[in-house]
């Protein structure tokens, strides 16, 4: 008797390990497939069309000009607004919910933040057309809505709950100890905040503000609904507020239409590779200035 | 042990039950009602929209699915053999042809409606009529200011639907380049390219720089339409029914459905109806224009 329920026991942990570690490899094993598919289907693009044409200047696919600059021109100012906009809102909302607020302020805010966080971005994409971009163009007199900055005011919006809420967790496992250790010492609550608590949570801010430029960089509805779409480069500071187009919205926008195997599909496809390549450098330069700030803390540490 | 047994038995209970179910209300469906998949241009879809709604109504027995997604969208899942009836504001390309053909799929054209594109504007902007090729070179870049064409000193900003429209490459090939195959004049880099009709009509509603083109069937009243002139002494010439009947206004095209080969049974009974007299006075309520 014992000893079958012994057996039956180690045959359900060898079950269950196996499971979960199926599950764990499964993660890398997707983003390998999802990497090979792409570059099946997008390495064709090199081929058919030479790189000079690909990095001209014009995209107009159904005459055969394939110019993936201005797209990814477009999709870079788009996100570098975003994130000048998120990054200071969200990192000085997670200092006010975790260091600053009241209990009871920080009951209401956080919820009210990972809300905003739920909104689907063809909701605000909608805001952005008929509120946003309207009062943008009467505002800074612009000759249309329609523009970089439009979309990197809604994307900033987007992404802020994601840095927030991020954030607020890494600042919140900061051991109480560190904030107690600079009081006695003396230092203001700024001084706490931006010379103790800041630093000590930098990896999980740092993580932070990657993921919030991960959601932006990615984002497609909202910026196909109002950035106009116009495949223009984007090289100059006033590019951000004149209409551009992003590699998100190009592919959600043409991807249906497209021939399966036609050169427009696999330009299509290369710029997906592209956007896949763009943020796993991110990705990399993050945990890479993770990794090696852990390193030099743990110097200082020991 | 036991409780493995029951699971299993329960299980298998379970899955027979819903193979036998599933089967049932096939057979129950393929005996009440037949569909016909109808899909393609965004153009035709509110019109396609309103002929399955009434035709449903007085034949009980057939079931009418209509979606847009564009031309292409239609006539690619023509291809791929999912439609029955492909919708389309522009004719079926040669390359469309022969891929249809590679699959053993035969287009057929059916001429369903008319529809005129309309140039509208703001109704602030002053700017009421343009030649073709006033509006040729507006959105060529030529012309960058409304002041240019008899309007205030504001920048022009060019709206156009998506590359993926057939309204696009009509609007390109009729009036960016005046009919004439040869020409390469290409859209201006700064158009805007807006996913779909209601984004034109929203920015043109509040932004008086703006100029966009529609379906004659969208353009809302609070938006003004420009009276086009095919050449610069001849008359300017607002987009009607009537105008476009008579051949007077210039940026108007057929509507069309593609079958694979004659259609048959259902479908060439709702292509006879949709030609009919009924089917035909609601293009007209829809404000495109009857194809008869």
């Amino acid at each position: 008797m014992w000893s079958q329920m012994e057996k039956s026991l180690n045959w359900r942990e060898f079950v269950i390990t196996r499971a979960i570690k199926a599950s764990g490899y499964s993660a890398v094993v997707f983003v390998l497939l999802i990497f090979f598919f792409l570059l099946r289907e997008g390495l064709p693009a090199l081929s058919e069309v030479d790189a000079s044409s690909l990095l001209n200047i014009r995209w107009y696919p159904i005459e055969a000009y394939f110019g993936i600059l201005p797209l990814i021109t477009g999709s870079l100012i788009i996100t570098l607004g975003a994130a000048l906009i998120a990054v200071p809102f969200g990192i000085g909302t997670a200092v006010y919910i975790s260091e600053i607020a009241p209990r009871w302020m920080r009951e209401i805010l956080k919820p009210l933040v990972e809300l905003l966080g739920g909104l689907p971005s063809v909701v605000l994409g909608f805001l952005g057309i008929l509120v946003v971009s309207p009062y943008l163009r009467v505002l800074l007199d612009l000759p249309t809505g329609l523009t970089a900055f439009t979309g990197s005011l809604l994307l900033g919006g987007i992404a802020v709950p994601t840095v927030v809420s991020v954030a607020e967790d890494a600042l919140d496992s900061v051991p109480r100890a560190y904030r107690e250790g600079a009081w006695a010492l003396g230092a203001t609550k700024w001084q706490t905040i931006w010379r103790v608590t800041l630093p000590a949570a930098k990896s999980g801010v740092l993580t932070a503000v990657m993921l919030g430029v991960g959601r932006a960089i990615g984002e497609t509805m909202t910026v196909m609904m109002v950035t106009g779409n116009a495949p223009v480069m984007a090289t100059k500071l006033g590019s951000l507020f004149s209409p551009v187009r992003t590699m998100t919205a190009t592919i959600a926008a043409e991807m249906g239409e497209v021939a399966n195997g036609s050169t427009h599909y696999h330009v299509l496809f290369f710029i997906g590779m592209v956007l896949f390549l763009i943020s796993l450098i991110v990705n990399i330069i993050a945990s890479s200035v993770v990794f090696r700030s852990k390193k030099r803390a743990e110097r200082i540490l020991s | 042990m036991k409780r493995f047994l029951i699971l299993f038995l329960f299980s298998s209970m379970l899955l027979t039950s819903c193979g036998s179910a599933d089967s049932s209300v096939e057979a129950a469906s393929v005996s009440a009602a037949q569909y016909i998949e109808n899909k393609g241009s965004d153009t035709i879809v509110n019109l396609a929209l309103a002929w399955a709604e009434t035709y449903q109504a007085e034949h009980a027995d057939v079931r009418i699915s209509v979606t847009g997604g564009g031309s292409g969208t239609g006539i690619a899942a023509l291809i791929n053999g999912t439609v029955d009836l492909a919708n389309a504001s522009r004719q079926i390309k040669t390359e469309e042809i022969e891929e249809a053909q590679a699959k053993g799929v035969e287009p057929v054209e059916h001429i369903i409606a008319r529809d005129a594109i309309a140039v509208i504007v703001n109704s602030e902007n002053p700017v009421s009529k343009l030649t073709l090729q006033q509006i040729s070179d507006i959105y060529s870049g030529k012309i960058t200011n409304w002041s240019e064409v008899g309007g205030e000193d504001r920048p022009i900003v060019k709206l156009s639907r998506e590359t993926n429209s057939g309204t696009h490459v009509y609007f390109l090939e009729t009036v960016l380049r005046l009919g004439n195959s040869k020409d390469k004049t290409l859209f201006s880099m700064d158009t805007l390219l807006l996913p779909s009709s209601e984004g034109i009509i929203s920015e043109v509603r509040q932004n008086p720089n703006a100029i966009g083109y529609d379906g004659l069937g969208y353009v809302p009243h609070d938006v003004k339409m420009i009276a086009i002139a095919k050449e610069a002494g001849g008359g300017y010439v607002l987009p009607s029914i009537e105008t476009v009947n008579d051949k007077s206004y210039a940026i108007a095209r057929d509507l069309y459905m593609y079958t694979n080969g004659e259609p048959t049974g259902i479908v060439k009974e709702y292509l006879d109806w949709i030609l009919s007299e009924q089917a035909q006075q609601i293009v007209a309520d829809l404000g495109f224009v009857p194809a008869k």
